[in-house]
């Protein structure tokens, strides 16, 4: 039985969760086995309508003590639940709180993990897994060599799979733990879509040469509903705020879209960018690297190409 | 107050990737070795910060590797720790590595122990929750700020939607990135110092590696980027509607 582990935020099972959910389905219908989801604390979802994403039973642990994170008593419930309804593969998203949790879990069960996977395991041989390494420059398959699995996956390397389950809710009785850490303050980026779960991305580099420029950027951004991102130098500058980073020491993203707009592509950038599936690179320095990991290219002066790109993309949105 | 840092080898970032051996294994010549960047700029810095305030602090440093390690947690030494434990095992299996940093840490009895939030080479991110697991202690991840008074630890992490502030008793574990401190150069004062500071070599205990590595290989090369008129803006929009299919 495969168990995916379905993380939650604002009472709202998390995009990337829902993505593992249909990723463990696929791992199940490979198994010859059911797909059963577990949720803690509480949500404002249907979460019977989970089987169209996979699901054929839903395990709930209702408890609002439960909807922040404290990874010792998350993956101690995990654990037990995994052991409870005897799962043999437990996924979870390879996101903050999956990559949080995942290995002690794994730890727990006594399981081998991969984390970071992006493909369906490969059964011919054992139990392989691919995943991605060197800040997504190349893959690893690793083999899984414990008789229980946990594996997190990539976010948007899946995609999201209909199918027409129908799924059942339980109530899961297990034990809490007592806390072992006290959440003070939550603070929200007003307005804005988080960086991991975007779809399109818009980012500047040095080249937009100071944070009062950033209004073409924003515009195009605003267009397109994208998130915004920038490059290092950019939020060491305090030109925008960290949580923009992207990079090998930033975060690392993987969206349909990625914009790049007067950023060189040095090789610690694109490292966070790499997995995008669509990368455009707006520069005026036709050999400036990123231009090699680019789909497309424009080469010009980006305070003239961006705003032309704006009205471009409302004009197609209007039509 | 003690801290146990734990310290990887990584390849420089600008590294060349590639397999040898059938893409079993990769190709170490020519490549620079550092201390994985959140291990140094994040973990260890914010670790010499806090005995800076409190001098009374010892940092202990620890790395799973070879020989081959040891440059590498010498210059961890001169950054600042006071001593370096060097667990001799080559193991690429998370579970191994953090067993083997458990066996430390629990002689040790640590108040506080810090890891990077990941390698940038493996990009496993599971040292530090394994950790929790093995030891059965509180852990933070992916922490941007970290202050401790007293007993008690108030820590920043981040969330997919912005960042949490949390409260936690010692002992804990907590992963690092960036916000967490300032990188630092190690200065020569450092470096000679760090020669005569103590690196114990600790044998392996006996675990089962749960995984093993069967090959790697390199993404497919881009067919090429596709250049558009400046000018034309509508037909950049127009591919990435109809070819890309991304908007
Ligand atoms: C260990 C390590 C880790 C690192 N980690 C990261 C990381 O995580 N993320 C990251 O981003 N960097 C990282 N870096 C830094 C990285 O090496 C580069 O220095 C950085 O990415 C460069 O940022 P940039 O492209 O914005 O600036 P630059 O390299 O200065 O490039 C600016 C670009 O803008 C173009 N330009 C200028 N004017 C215009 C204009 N008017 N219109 C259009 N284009 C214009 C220029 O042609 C140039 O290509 C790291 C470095 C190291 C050593
Ligand atoms: N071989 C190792 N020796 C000591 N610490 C390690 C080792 N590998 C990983 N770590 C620590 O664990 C963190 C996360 O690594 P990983 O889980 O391998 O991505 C790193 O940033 C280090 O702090």
């Amino acid at each position: 039985m495969v168990l995916v582990y379905l993380d939650q935020a604002d009472q709202q099972i998390k995009k990337a969760s829902i993505e593992a959910l249909s990723y463990g389905a696929a791992i199940a219908k490979q198994l010859g086995c059911t797909t059963e989801a577990l949720v803690l604390g509480t949500t404002q979802e249907d979460l019977t309508s989970l089987g169209m994403h996979g699901a054929n039973k839903v395990h709930q642990l209702k408890n609002d003590a439960l909807n922040f994170l404290d990874v010792k008593v998350h993956a101690t419930l995990v654990a037990a639940a995994a052991k409870k309804i005897n799962a043999t593969v437990v996924v979870f998203a390879h996101n903050i709180n999956g990559k949080a949790i995942a290995p002690a879990v794994a730890v727990r069960l006594g399981a081998g993990i991969v984390t970071g996977a992006c493909s369906l395991p490969n059964t011919s041989n054992g139990f392989e897994v691919t995943k991605t390494v060197f800040s997504g420059k190349a893959f690893a398959s690793i083999k899984i060599e414990t008789p229980i699995k946990v594996i997190a996956i990539n976010q948007n390397s899946f995609g999201l799979v209909a199918y027409n389950n129908s799924a059942t809710l339980e109530m899961i009785d297990l034990p809490i733990p007592t806390a072992s850490i006290k959440i003070t303050k939550v603070e929200k980026i007003e307005g804005e879509i988080p960086l991991t779960e975007a779809n399109l991305v818009v980012s500047g580099g040095r080249g937009l040469k100071g944070p009062e420029n950033w209004g073409i950027l924003l515009d195009l951004a605003k267009a397109l509903g994208a998130a915004t991102a920038c490059s290092r130098p950019v939020s060491d500058s305090d030109w925008r705020p960290h949580h923009e980073h992207v990079g090998q020491t930033g975060i690392q993203i993987a969206p349909n879209l990625y914009i790049a707009i007067g950023i060189s592509g040095a090789i610690q950038h694109l490292a966070g960018v790499n997995r995008s599936k669509t990368i455009v690179v707006i520069n005026k320095d036709p050999e400036a690297p990123f231009f090699k990991a680019a789909d497309y290219g424009v080469v010009g002066d980006a305070f003239d190409i961006v705003p032309k790109l704006t009205a471009a993309v409302l004009k197609a949105k209007t039509n | 107050m003690k801290i146990l840092v734990c310290i990887s080898k990584t390849p420089d970032t600008t590294a060349k990737i590639a397999f040898i051996e059938g893409n079993t294994k990769f190709d170490e010549s020519g490549v620079q070795w550092i201390i994985n960047p959140y291990d140094e700029w994040y973990a260890l810095v914010r670790a010499i910060e806090l005995k800076e305030k409190d001098p009374a602090t010892l940092i202990h440093l620890v790395t799973v590797g070879g020989v081959d390690a040891e440059p590498i947690i010498r210059k961890a030494l001169a950054l600042g720790g006071d001593e370096a434990i060097r667990i001799d095992s080559n193991s690429n299996d998370s579970f191994t590595v953090a067993a083997q940093i458990a066996a430390v840490a629990k002689e040790g009895a640590y108040d506080l122990i810090f890891t990077g939030k990941e390698t940038i080479d493996y990009n496993s991110a599971c040292i530090g929750s394994m950790l929790s697991a093995l030891l059965d202690l509180p852990f933070i991840s992916m922490a941007n700020h970290f202050e401790l008074n007293g007993n008690t630890a108030t820590v920043k992490r981040e969330i997919e939607s912005g960042e949490e502030t949390c409260e936690a008793n010692l002992p804990l574990i907590v992963s690092c990135q960036k916000g967490m401190a300032e990188q630092r150069i190690p200065n020569m004062r450092g470096i000679m110092a760090a020669r005569t500071k103590p690196l114990k070599i600790v044998a392996p205990s006996s675990t089962t590696a749960t995984t093993s590595i069967s090959k790697f290989d390199l993404p497919p090369a881009k067919s090429g980027v596709k250049l558009i008129d400046p000018e034309n803006m509508d037909e950049l929009v127009r591919l990435l509607k109809e070819e890309a299919k991304v908007i």
